[in-house]
C-alpha cells in the first residue's frame, strides 16, 4: 500500500504553516530582537531637503554628548574610500552625503552610542549648512535644456539622463503601424509606491577583532548576494563574512539592495570592535530605501480592424531618484518591461526607455514583483482596455481574438520571451463565467438608466517568473541561480537548507512537502532552515517569485540526489539488484514480489549503518538548479465597481481571480499569497503612491499619508484556478507570489474606466482617489497623477 | 520609539495633577489616550518636558446626562465608550454618527472625546460635532473652573485658550431645542485616515421648523470651521429642497480647503456642498417619515 501523499503533507496537501507557530505566538526571532553582549546603538541622521550643497557639517555638540561612542560623515567614510558604494545596476550610490543631499532622507551623518535615545539626541545635535539648490521631482523637469544637474559627482555626467535603451524590431513594428486600421494611443504613469514592509530595514554588525570575522544580522531578502557585496564594497575575505538572514517581517523587494546604513554600520563595528545595531524607522524606511514603480507610458497598438494586434509599441520614462540602484538583471535597464503582451500572440513589438536622475530616493525595486513586471502589464492591459473601446469591442472578446493558442506553446513573443504552457482562454472563460459576465452587463446597463454607473474591468496576463536561467540573468554579474542541501538523518528525519530565504512566503512548510513529495519523507520530519551564509547553499535569494521555480526546483533535484543513492541501498537491503526495484512513494520495493520492500527510513538507518561495500556512508547531497527557462504563470482577474457620480467614491462589488500557476505544492499557501497580492493590487489602485511637492518633499512619508488597506476597505477575493503544469520544472510549478500584485491593478483601474467609458475618458492615474474620478466625470479630461503636488491648485 | 526624554508624573487627584502643570511652567503635557501626543513625541514633533498623566484620576470618566437633558463627557471617556453608550445613540444624532468613524477601532479604545477637543487639529470629528452642537469644555485650573465655549476654545491649528495649568475636565453639549437631529458624514481613503473633508451638522426641530442649528467643518481650514451664516439660514424654516440647497452652499462658501494629496480645493469645497445636503436631505426624509 503506497502512502496517502496529502496525508504526509506531500503536494497539494494544505498544510498549516509551521513557521506561523511561532510567529503567532510572538517568538520570532527578528533582527530587532537579536541583542548581542556589548552591543552599540546607530542612529542616521537624514537630510531634511531634497537637494543642496553641504556647506559644512559640525559634529562637536553630537560628540559632547554622554554616551556617545563614533560620529560618522561622509568625509570620515570618504577617507576610507567609502563614501560611495555600487548598487545594483552599475550606478553609484552616496552611503553618507559629501558634497550634496540628492533627496529628502537621504543619510548624512551617523552617531553610534549606548542606546538609542542617546543616538537620536546626538543625531539633533549635529549641524549642517545647507546651501538650497533646486529640485527635480518629475521626468519633464529632469529633462529641461535648463535643469540643474543632479549627478555632477559622475564624470561625463552632462544631463540627468540614465540610459536609453531599445529592445524589439522598430522597422517591421513601424511597417505594422503604416498598414494598421486603427492606432489606439495611451499615455499614463505608474505612480511611486513603496514596499513597505512592516519590519523595517536594519542590521547587527559585529567584527571580531580576534577573529577578523564579521558577522552580520539583517534584514536581506538575499543574504549571498550581500555577503558578495559586502566583500566587494568593505574589501573584506568572502570566507570571514557572514550575513545570517533571521526571520523577516516582509521583505515585497524592498529588502533586496545593500542600504547605506548596513554599510555604516558594519564600518562603526570594526572602528568600535563592538556590535553596533541600526534599525531604521517607518519614516526612514518609507522616504530612503527601495521604492516600486513611478514610471510613464507612452503606448500604441496597432490593430486591425477585427481587434487583432498587430503592432506594439512603448515608450517608458522611468525615474530612478537619485542613484539608479533597481534591483534588476543587469542585461535588462528597465527589468522586464518587455514581457509586456506575451499573453498575446502579436507579430511584432519595439521598445524604447529612457531613465531619468531626480531628486527623489533611489529605488526601482521589483516591489512584488518580477522586476517592472508590474508595470509591463499594468501598461498592456490599460493599452488593450483601451483599445477595445477604440474599436468598439467587447473587453473580453478582443483578449480571446488575441491570445496565444493552447498549441502554440512554446510560444516567441514580439519581444523575445519564450512562454511555455498555459491555457489563456479556459482562464477567462471560467473568470466571466463565475462573475456572471452577460448578467454583468445587463445590470450595468439597467442601472445606468437610473443614473448608477457600474463598471467591469478584466486584466489577463502571463508573466515571466523565476529567473534565470543564468545566461541571461545575473546580478552584478552575479548568475541567477538557485541550490538545496538535504541531509536524512539516520532515523529518516531530515534537515533542509536552501540559498533562498522566507520573509513571510512559508518556505519551511512548502520546501518540507516537497521533500515529502519526492522521497515519501512526512513534512513534518523535515527542517528547514534558510538565511545563515555559513551555513546555506549559495543562492540568489528570494524576490521576483522566484523561490518555487528556482530553489524548490532545486529542492526537488537534491531529493532525487538522494532517492538514487537509497535505491541503492535498497538493492542492497532486499538483495536483488539495482533493475529489479521499483519506487512507491516512499518505499522501494522488488517488482516481481511487491511485499518485499524497505522505506527510506530504513534505507536511511542503513546509510549510516549497512552500506554496500564501496559505498560512502550518510544520505546528504546537494543540488544546483540552473532553470533552463523562466516559469510562465497566467490570470485573469475580473473586477466589478459602482462609482458614486457625485462624490468620485467607487466601492468594489466583486473581485474573480482566475489562476494558473501550474502545480500547487500547498494550496492554502498559494490562495494565501494571491489574496495578499490582490490586497495590494487594491492599495495601490485605490489609495496607495508616495508623491512629493515641488520642492522634493516626500508626501507619503508615514502611515498616515502612505495607506496600508486594513481589512475594512479590501473587498472579498473569490478565487478558482486552471492547471497548466510548467513543462520544464521538475515538479510542474510556476512562480505566483507576484501574479496578483502584478495583473490586479488593472482590473480595478478598467473597472472604474468602464464605468465613465460614457464621458470619453481615457484615463485616470493611479491611486484612483475620489477626487480625481470626479474631476474626469466632471471635466471629461483624462487626469494625471504626476508629481508635484501643488497646494495652491484651485 | 525614541522620543526626547521627559519626565512622566501620574498624580492621583485633580488638585495633585493641576499643581504639576504649574510646576511644569509650559513644558508640561497632559496624557490622557495618548493616541495624538505619542506620535508626536515618537516623531519629536514635542518634546515636553513632563508629562502628566491623567489616567489614574478619578471623577473624570464619566458619561451622563442631567435631568435636563445637557450631556457631559469627562476627561477620560474613549471613544468606544461613546460609541457603544445607548445615552448618545438615543439622545445625540450627530455625536452618534460620528462616533463610528473617529480613526480605526484600536485608537477609539485608548483615544478621548476631550483629548481629540485639546489636540485642535483641524482634522478632529469632535470639534466639529461640539462646534455644531453648540457644546462648551469645562476647564479647572488653579483659580477653579471655567466653561469656553467650543467655537472660542481653538485658537490655532494644535492651539487652544487653555492655561498651562489647566486641565480640560469634560464637554458639556446642552440640551436640544426641541428634537435633536443630526449627522456627520466624513470622505476618507482608508478607515483611520484624516478627512479628505467631513460635515457635522446638528439641527433641533420644533412642529416641523428648525429651532437650533449648527453646521462644522473639518479638514477644510486650519482650524474647524463654524460654517454658522449656513447654518443660520436653516433656522425659523423648515427643510426642504431649497432650504438644504441654499444650506450647502452657503457651507461651501464657509470651506478655505488648500489642495493637497487627499485632493484639490475646488473637489473638498465639493465635498462639503455634497455632504452638507446629504445630512440634511436624510434628516428631511426621516422627519418627514416620522411624521
Amino acid at each position: 500500500m503506497a502512502i496517502d501523499e496529502i496525508k504526509i503533507g506531500g503536494m497539494g496537501a494544505r498544510q498549516r504553516r509551521v513557521e506561523d507557530n511561532r510567529f503567532i505566538r510572538g517568538k520570532g526571532n527578528y533582527v530587532d530582537d537579536i541583542v548581542l553582549p556589548g552591543m552599540l546603538h546607530m542612529e542616521i541622521l537624514r537630510s531634511p531637503v531634497a537637494h543642496a550643497r553641504i556647506r559644512s557639517i559640525d559634529v562637536s555638540r553630537a560628540w559632547e554628548i554622554p554616551g556617545v561612542r563614533l560620529v560618522l560623515t561622509g568625509e570620515m567614510l570618504a577617507a576610507r574610500n567609502l563614501a560611495w558604494m555600487p548598487t545594483l545596476s552599475y550606478d553609484t550610490q552616496a552611503v553618507l552625503a559629501t558634497d550634496k543631499v540628492r533627496f529628502q532622507g537621504q543619510e548624512v551623518a551617523a552617531v553610534v552610542a549606548d542606546d538609542p535615545y542617546i543616538a537620536k539626541d546626538a543625531c539633533e545635535a549635529i549641524v549642517v549648512d545647507y546651501e538650497p539648490l533646486p529640485v527635480i521631482v518629475n521626468p519633464d523637469q529632469a529633462m529641461a535644456p535648463d535643469a540643474p544637474l543632479i549627478r555632477d559627482d559622475k564624470v561625463n555626467q552632462h544631463d540627468n539622463r540614465v540610459f536609453d535603451w531599445e529592445v524589439g524590431d522598430r522597422e517591421r513594428t513601424e511597417q505594422a503601424f503604416a498598414e494598421a486600421d486603427v492606432v489606439s494611443t495611451l499615455e499614463l504613469h505608474y505612480p511611486r509606491s513603496h514596499p513597505s514592509p512592516i519590519e523595517t530595514c536594519g542590521s547587527i554588525a559585529d567584527f571580531d577583532r580576534s577573529t577578523e570575522k564579521l558577522t552580520v544580522y539583517m534584514t536581506t531578502q538575499a543574504p549571498h548576494i550581500i555577503r558578495a557585496a559586502v566583500a566587494m564594497v568593505a574589501e573584506l575575505p568572502e570566507h570571514m563574512i557572514r550575513i545570517i538572514s533571521p526571520d523577516i517581517g516582509g521583505g515585497f523587494g524592498n529588502k533586496v539592495p545593500v542600504y547605506p546604513g548596513y554599510v555604516v554600520s558594519i564600518l562603526a563595528s570594526i572602528l568600535t570592535e563592538r556590535p553596533v545595531k541600526w534599525i531604521e524607522d517607518k519614516t526612514g524606511n518609507l522616504i530612503s530605501t527601495g521604492f516600486g514603480r513611478d514610471i510613464y507610458l507612452k503606448g500604441e497598438l496597432a490593430l486591425r480592424s477585427d481587434g487583432r494586434i498587430l503592432g506594439v509599441r512603448m515608450h517608458t520614462t522611468s525615474d530612478h531618484g537619485a542613484f539608479f540602484s533597481d534591483a534588476q538583471p543587469s542585461k535588462f535597464k528597465v527589468g522586464l518591461m518587455h514581457s509586456a503582451f506575451a499573453c498575446y500572440d502579436i507579430p511584432t513589438a519595439h521598445l524604447t526607455a529612457t531613465g531619468v536622475y531626480t531628486n527623489k530616493a533611489p529605488g526601482g525595486v521589483a516591489y512584488r514583483c518580477s522586476f517592472r513586471v508590474t508595470e509591463a502589464m499594468y501598461f498592456q492591459e490599460r493599452m488593450v482596455h483601451a483599445a477595445a473601446d477604440d474599436l468598439g469591442i467587447d473587453q473580453a472578446e478582443i483578449r480571446r481574438r488575441n491570445f496565444v493558442r493552447d498549441d502554440d506553446f512554446p510560444h516567441r513573443t514580439a519581444f523575445g520571451f519564450l512562454t511555455d504552457s498555459g491555457q489563456y482562454t479556459k482562464c477567462l472563460d471560467l473568470g466571466l463565467e463565475a462573475v456572471d459576465y452577460e448578467g454583468f452587463l445587463r445590470e450595468k446597463e439597467e442601472a445606468r438608466k437610473q443614473g448608477r454607473l457600474l463598471g467591469i474591468g478584466i486584466s489577463t496576463m502571463t508573466e515571466p517568473l523565476g529567473a534565470g536561467n543564468s545566461r541571461e540573468y545575473d546580478i552584478l554579474g552575479i548568475k541567477m541561480f538557485d541550490a538545496a542541501e538535504l541531509r536524512v538523518h539516520m532515523t529518516g528525519k531530515a534537515i533542509l537548507r536552501t540559498g533562498a530565504k522566507t520573509q513571510g512566503q512559508g518556505h519551511e512548510t512548502t520546501w518540507a512537502q516537497i521533500v515529502a513529495h519526492e522521497l515519501g519523507i512526512p513534512a513534518n520530519d523535515v527542517v528547514v532552515e534558510e538565511g545563515d551564509t555559513d551555513t546555506a547553499p549559495f543562492g540568489m535569494g528570494t524576490y521576483a517569485s522566484r523561490s518555487t521555480p528556482v530553489a524548490g526546483a532545486a529542492v526537488s533535484m537534491v531529493a532525487r540526489k538522494i532517492r538514487a543513492k537509497a535505491r541503492k541501498i535498497a538493492a542492497h537491503l532486499l538483495e536483488v539488484s539495482e533493475e529489479d526495484i521499483e519506487w512507491e512513494l516512499g518505499r522501494f520495493y522488488v517488482r516481481s514480489a511487491p511485499d518485499r520492500g524497505v522505506t527510506i527510513q530504513e534505507c536511511a538507518m542503513a546509510a549510516y549503518s549497512n552500506v554496500p561495500d564501496g559505498m560512502e556512508p550518510g544520505l546528504e547531497n546537494h543540488a544546483y538548479y540552473d532553470p533552463p527557462n523562466l516559469t510562465w504563470p497566467f490570470a485573469a482577474y475580473i473586477a466589478t465597481v459602482e462609482v458614486d457620480p457625485e462624490t468620485g467614491v467607487w466601492d468594489v462589488l466583486r473581485v474573480v481571480a482566475v489562476d494558473d500557476c501550474g502545480v500547487r505544492i500547498n494550496p492554502m499557501i498559494v490562495e494565501g499569497q494571491i489574496m495578499g497580492g490582490l490586497t495590494e493590487a487594491y492599495a495601490m489602485s485605490s489609495m496607495q503612491f508616495i508623491t512629493f511637492d515641488a520642492d522634493g518633499n516626500c508626501i507619503g512619508s508615514n502611515y498616515m499619508d502612505y495607506l496600508l488597506p486594513t481589512a475594512w476597505e479590501t473587498p472579498g477575493f473569490e478565487l478558482h484556478e486552471v492547471v497548466t503544469p510548467c513543462p520544464h520544472h521538475p515538479i510542474g510549478a510556476k512562480g505566483v507570489g507576484e501574479c496578483a500584485t502584478v495583473g490586479g491593478p488593472a482590473a480595478f483601474v478598467n473597472a472604474v474606466m468602464d464605468a465613465l467609458k460614457d464621458t470619453g475618458v481615457r484615463n485616470i492615474d493611479m491611486p484612483l482617489l475620489p477626487d480625481r474620478v470626479h474631476r474626469a466625470l466632471t471635466t471629461g479630461a483624462d487626469v494625471s497623477g504626476a508629481p508635484p503636488v501643488d497646494p495652491d491648485a484651485p | 520609539m525614541y522620543p526626547s526624554r521627559f519626565r512622566y508624573e501620574a498624580p492621583t487627584s485633580l488638585e495633585e495633577a493641576i499643581a504639576l502643570l504649574q510646576q511644569g511652567a509650559g513644558e508640561a503635557k497632559i496624557l490622557a489616550g495618548g493616541q495624538s501626543l505619542i506620535p508626536l513625541l515618537k516623531l519629536r514633533f514635542a518634546a515636553p518636558e513632563l508629562l502628566v498623566d491623567i489616567n489614574g484620576l478619578p471623577g473624570l470618566d464619566h458619561l451622563v446626562a442631567d435631568p435636563d437633558g445637557t450631556i457631559r463627557i469627562g476627561a477620560l471617556v474613549r471613544h468606544e465608550h461613546i460609541e457603544r453608550s445607548t445615552l448618545i445613540t438615543e439622545r445625540q444624532p450627530t455625536i452618534a454618527a460620528a462616533a463610528p468613524l473617529v480613526a480605526d477601532p484600536i485608537v477609539r479604545t485608548r483615544g478621548t472625546f476631550v483629548g481629540s477637543l485639546c489636540h485642535a487639529d483641524p482634522q478632529g470629528d469632535w470639534a466639529a460635532c461640539m462646534i455644531a452642537l453648540d457644546g462648551s469644555i469645562v476647564a479647572q485650573g488653579p483659580n477653579g473652573r471655567r466653561t469656553i465655549p467650543a467655537r472660542e476654545f481653538v485658537t490655532g491649528t494644535f492651539e487652544n485658550v487653555l492655561d498651562p495649568a489647566e486641565i480640560a475636565v469634560e464637554a458639556v453639549i446642552p440640551p436640544p431645542q426641541g428634537e435633536a437631529h443630526g449627522g456627520y458624514l466624513k470622505l476618507e481613503r482608508r478607515i483611520g485616515d484624516f478627512a479628505t473633508a467631513a460635515v457635522a451638522v446638528a439641527a433641533d426641530l420644533r412642529d416641523g421648523q428648525v429651532s437650533r442649528a449648527g453646521i462644522a467643518l473639518v479638514g477644510v481650514g486650519a482650524t474647524t470651521i463654524d460654517a454658522r451664516e449656513a447654518a443660520d439660514s436653516l433656522v425659523d424654516g423648515a427643510l426642504g429642497p431649497e432650504a438644504i440647497d441654499r444650506a450647502a452652499d452657503l457651507a461651501a462658501e464657509a470651506a478655505h480647503p488648500r489642495s493637497d494629496h487627499r485632493g484639490s480645493a475646488s473637489y473638498k469645497r465639493h465635498i462639503v456642498r455634497t455632504f452638507t445636503a446629504r445630512i440634511l436631505t436624510q434628516l428631511d426624509r426621516s422627519t418627514q417619515k416620522a411624521a
